[in-house]
């Protein structure tokens, strides 16, 4: 094992199609126009001295280092800034160069520290390498007088020295060891796109500074670690390489946070993971990474994770701990008990968003073959169900529509209900940039999101809805374009159904859904709106990019139909720039409902009554597989409060604390006589369990998840199990202990079957993830290598489908008890309901939830911030601290849910989307007030949730 | 149950069924109950089906007529297979 090395160019590569060939040291070599003769050279194998260039950011020309001689020109022009033109003949490496080289490296060393041996970068210093380059031998200036390096000058205080800035929990500021070289400043602003840090002072006074002469953590820095990647020396270090030093072998694996599915070597000494960083040929994030993906990882190795199955009778019991085998045998005996007593289908189980797709695909393979029932489902049932309800209604698959790297090509953005910058980032960065150089945005959310306003951003229109008017505005937007003539006949005759269209054309003319009839009700200005429209239709690549905001309403799915209407009309649909982008929550939360996660559907969405889908996996697997559909989570605590469902395994999912009203799915798993919950900790649900298994981290396994894009990534183990096995190889342990002759030794098996029954898998093998890297599905015989951009020459389902999509008011409303919407979101360092995040230092910029209130509402209730408020809604209530703020409108409140003591679902009430069952977290009608502290119910959870989660010490004796 | 959201299985299949229908009121006349039936065929577990007919025996269901019209068209559960 080894290092993945990869190569810097020292410029971005141009995306030019004309080709231009010169002569680089003799060697001919072809790139295309407007590479820079630095990145030229590197193609040709030659590798020019550079300190201040590298190839996630523009070149600046500031370090003198890369110069070269081109014949027929004089002086001797630097390589990053020089582009390559036809028929030049350029050397790199003459008596004036070196000679230049050397003098600019003496003066560097001359201002540095010479601690190499001890220092942090040690092994992983370009400044050394450089020197090394260049042949310095000797610095004749020496190291007295003015420098930056010492802290005393000859037994003075020096000015000029600054101490270490260690208040980012993850990595170091040490000014002494900075050339100025201005990386970190421009990977801050061209990558991320946060402009935190700057260049202050002028001359030998420039340093690179944080804000305005801020520490790090007090700054406007997001710590997504693009700084500490681009930085040349050991002056931006992280805090895990200084106390264990330099990785010596790394494998690309695949983040286990949010949907974008960022690729990232882990590095490793051992089995210990010295850092994670971004790998630029990971296609969804092209070496970029975000707070959570980059750092927060130390929760693999917390101490609060539970490494032994443990079991008990009853839930007010304190868990016993006891071997694998005898856990296997208590959930079988226990499983088969119940299906004798209370018949088949008084079982099911929940696959995990958070595992890989090999480990989602067995869990569901478990529950049909095994249990011999489609009760499963999936978290997706909370976020994104009604995207795979509307899309395939409308296009005919139920996935987005696009790579990541269309957003290059858009030219107006529409981001309806995301907010990318917190839970999308580093999407967002590859956003901003494109916005950046001059693409339109248009927001459409009731709060104002960072993105609506940011540094060198700005929504051409942001559309501040009323909570639960999502459709009524979508469907005006539609209003403005079919009525005003904007819409794209052409596109719409040759891919949809015209008669459909014509049908929805008149149904959205209609006055009632012009900007001004639905103001009242939306609270969004007209002429706003109308811009908006009018921008979207004509403004060029036309992409939407949406999230929960959008599907968790009682209309979700009538949302996410209006999206795809609007992407049809205006011909946005099957190419580059252009498409219906649902950004997605989990890690595997695409590749979870591919899999078959779903109660009605087997995978690659087919529904349980095909007869023919069912014959593939019955014959392969020896069963009958029911053909009708299973029960849904909702349905499942329904069925469970009624006595006809009472054992559940649930893998990777927290539904106590991720579902809404917490204490109706309380009451369901109280009333089960089963509940084996499958987790790396004992999380809520666990506090209602029989039977705990202990999962594995994705630093601890191997398989593949599938992003928001549809892209299949690998992941790789880097680290045995601390619990002994992968969360796969539990489940079919389980498996054979029910009685199922399954003997995987390794997840590509499970992936072959996938490919071996799944037609829009068909294509996918490991060989051919450890090939290309990764591929986007459908990948079979039409598509060998994957598909990313779908709907290219037709829909999927053959003619786009326009359908009516009628605004009906959410029976949650606001009245004289509850006058108040809250709505609510998430928060960049924190990650869905915090199980992993709480458990890393990422609580540093977010220890608690808060609950967002307008100064208005605030003042009426004479609420300041900082006050612990009460909030209260026909559910329940519960108890958090204010936050004043005007991104919400008067009327409106919003928090996260990302701590289990705030109890946000206490408040959620059991409304849920039409078509798919998807709650409505966005929309819940609450009172707020001035309270003394947590309520009832929250201690009273607490006190349950200590006493539960007690486990009992074994005598020394036994 | 202690609040105001905690309704029973029967309450909340009827408010399902319900939204159901209103989606599809919206849609072309003549696919309307095809299509609530379609949808329910297609995304009700048996038990929640037979709950359904249960409710709909009922006098004062709080059905949606196009829901009860539907209902010709919503598959009876058979028997689980033991």
């Amino acid at each position: 094992m080894s290092l993945v090395h990869e190569i810097d160019y020292g410029t971005p590569a141009s995306l030019s199609e004309k080709m231009v060939t010169l002569t680089i040291d003799g060697s001919e070599v072809t790139v295309p126009e407007g590479t820079s003769l630095m990145r030229a050279a590197m193609e040709a194998g030659i590798q020019v001295p550079k300190l201040c260039a590298t190839d996630m950011v523009d070149a600046f020309g500031s370090c003198r280092l890369c110069l070269i001689e081109i014949e027929g020109r004089n002086g001797t022009p630097a390589s990053c800034t020089t582009p390559a033109m036809e028929g030049l003949v350029v050397h790199t490496q003459t008596k004036r160069l070196k000679d230049i080289r050397k003098g600019v490296m003496e003066l560097y060393i001359s201002d540095h520290p010479l601690d190499c041996l001890t220092c942090a970068a040690n092994g992983d210093c370009e400044l050394q390498d450089m020197a090394g380059a260049v042949g310095l031998r000797d610095v004749r200036y020496g190291y007295e007088g003015d420098n930056h390096v010492f802290a005393k000058n000859e037994g003075v205080s020096n000015d000029r020295w600054m101490p270490k800035d260690e208040s980012n929990p993850y990595f170091t500021y040490d000014p002494a060891k900075c050339i100025v070289c201005s990386r970190c400043v421009r990977a801050c602003e061209e990558v991320q796109g946060t402009f935190a840090l700057t260049i202050e002072g002028r001359g030998f006074s420039s340093r690179v500074s944080p804000g305005m002469h801020e520490h790090f953590l007090d700054s406007e820095c997001v710590s997504c670690g693009a700084c500490v990647q681009a930085c040349p020396t050991a002056t931006l270090t992280e805090k895990s390489v200084i106390q264990i030093g330099q990785p010596e072998h790394s494998k690309v694996t695949t983040c286990a946070y949010c949907g974008v599915g960022c690729s990232f070597k882990a590095e490793m000494r051992g089995e210990e993971v010295v850092r994670m960083v971004p790998y630029k040929d990971g296609k969804a994030n092209r070496g970029h990474s975000c707070v959570k993906g980059r750092f927060a990882y130390g929760y693999s190795t917390h101490k609060d994770r539970i490494l032994n199955p443990m079991v008990r009778e009853k839930i007010t019991d304190p868990w016993r701990e006891v071997s694998w085998e005898e856990a296997y045998k208590h959930v079988a005996n226990e499983f088969r008990r119940i299906q004798y007593q209370y018949g088949r289908n008084s079982v099911g189980g929940i696959t995990s968003s958070r595992c890989t797709n090999e480990e989602t695909f067995l869990v569901q393979k478990l529950i049909r073959a095994g249990f011999g029932n489609n009760n499963v489902d999936t978290c997706a049932r909370v976020c994104h169900s009604p995207t795979g309800y509307g899309l395939k209604t409308t296009f005919g698959t139920s996935a987005g529509t696009q790579d990541f790297d269309s957003v290059e090509h858009t030219d107006v953005v529409m981001v309806i209900g995301a907010n990318p910058t917190d839970g999308h980032p580093v999407f967002a960065s590859r956003l901003k940039k494109r916005l950046r150089k001059g693409a339109k945005l248009i927001v459409v959310d009731p709060r104002r999101i960072d993105l609506v306003r940011s540094p060198h951003i700005s929504a051409a229109q942001h559309l501040q809805l009323r909570p639960g008017t999502n459709v009524a505005v979508v469907t005006s937007l539609a209003h403005v374009i079919v009525t005003e003539g904007l819409f794209d006949e052409k596109f719409i005759r040759e891919r949809c159904d015209w008669e459909e269209f014509q049908d929805w054309a008149s149904f959205v003319s209609s006055p009632e859904h012009s900007p001004e009839a639905i103001e009242e009700l939306t609270g969004v200005n007209p002429q706003t709106l109308r811009e908006a429209a009018r921008l979207f239709a004509t403004g060029g690549n036309g992409a939407i990019y949406y999230g929960l905001g959008v599907t968790e309403h009682s209309q979700g799915s009538t949302t996410v139909m209006a999206i795809a209407n609007l992407a049809m009309a205006t011909g946005n649909i099957g190419r580059k720039g252009v498409g219906v982008n649902p950004l997605r929550g989990q890690n595997n939360v695409q590749g979870s409902c591919d899999m078959g996660s779903f109660p009605h559907e087997l995978p690659g969405y087919r529904h349980v009554s095909d007869e023919s889908t069912r014959d593939i996996f019955d014959k392969l697997w020896g069963v009958k597989i029911q053909d009708e559909p299973g029960l849904r989570i909702p349905n499942m605590l329904d069925a469970a409060v009624d006595g006809t469902f009472k054992g559940i395994y649930i893998q990777g999912e927290d539904i106590l604390q991720s579902d809404p009203d917490t204490k109706h799915v309380a009451a369901g798993l109280e009333a089960m006589e089963c509940v084996v919950v499958h987790d790396l900790f004992l999380n809520e649900t666990a506090n209602y369990a029989h039977v705990f298994l202990p999962g594995s981290t994705f630093l601890e396994k191997d398989g593949t998840f599938t992003n928001a894009e549809r892209r299949i990534n690998r992941v790789r183990k880097v680290m045995s199990p601390l619990n002994g096995y992968a969360d796969w190889e539990v489940t079919q342990n389980l498996a054979k202990a029910m009685g199922l002759n399954w003997n995987y030794t390794h997840p590509s098996q499970v992936m072959d079957e996938i490919a071996l029954t799944t037609p829009s898998f068909a294509g996918v093998t490991y060989d051919l993830l450890e090939k290309e890297g990764s591929v986007q599905w459908p990948c079979n015989e039409k598509a060998p290598l994957g598909t990313p951009i779908m709907h290219i020459n037709g829909f999927a389902r053959g003619k786009g489908k326009f359908i009516r999509t009628e605004y009906v008011a959410t029976d949650e409303r606001t009245g004289p008890r509850f006058p108040l919407l809250l709505t609510t979101g998430r928060i960049l360092s924190q990650y869905n309901v915090g199980a992993q995040t709480r458990r890393t230092d990422n609580v540093m910029w977010h220890e608690e939830d808060r609950l967002e209130i307008h100064a208005h509402d605030a003042e009426n209730r004479g609420i300041r911030d900082g006050d612990w408020v009460k909030i209260n809604s026909r559910s329940g209530e519960t108890t958090l601290r204010a936050l004043i703020t005007d991104r919400v409108s008067p009327g409106v409140v919003y928090t996260t849910f990302h701590h289990p003591t705030t109890q946000a679902n206490v408040i959620t009430t059991d409304f849920s989307d039409w078509a798919t069952n998807c709650p409505e977290y966005k929309v819940t009608a609450v009172q707020v007030g001035a309270s003394n502290g947590p309520s009832d119910w929250q201690v009273q959870y607490d006190e349950q949730a200590r006493q539960s989660r007690r486990i009992k010490v074994l005598d020394a004796a036994e | 149950m202690d609040s105001e959201s905690h309704k029973s299985t029967a309450t909340k299949l009827v408010y399902m069924a319900n939204q159901i229908a209103t989606f599809f009121h919206s849609q072309p006349k003549d696919e309307a109950a095809a299509a609530v039936a379609d949808h329910i065929n297609h995304f009700w577990e048996p038990r929640m089906r037979q709950q359904f007919f249960d409710i709909l025996e009922q006098q004062n269901n709080g059905l949606d007529a196009l829901v009860v019209e539907a209902a010709k068209q919503i598959r009876k559960p058979g028997p689980v297979p033991v």
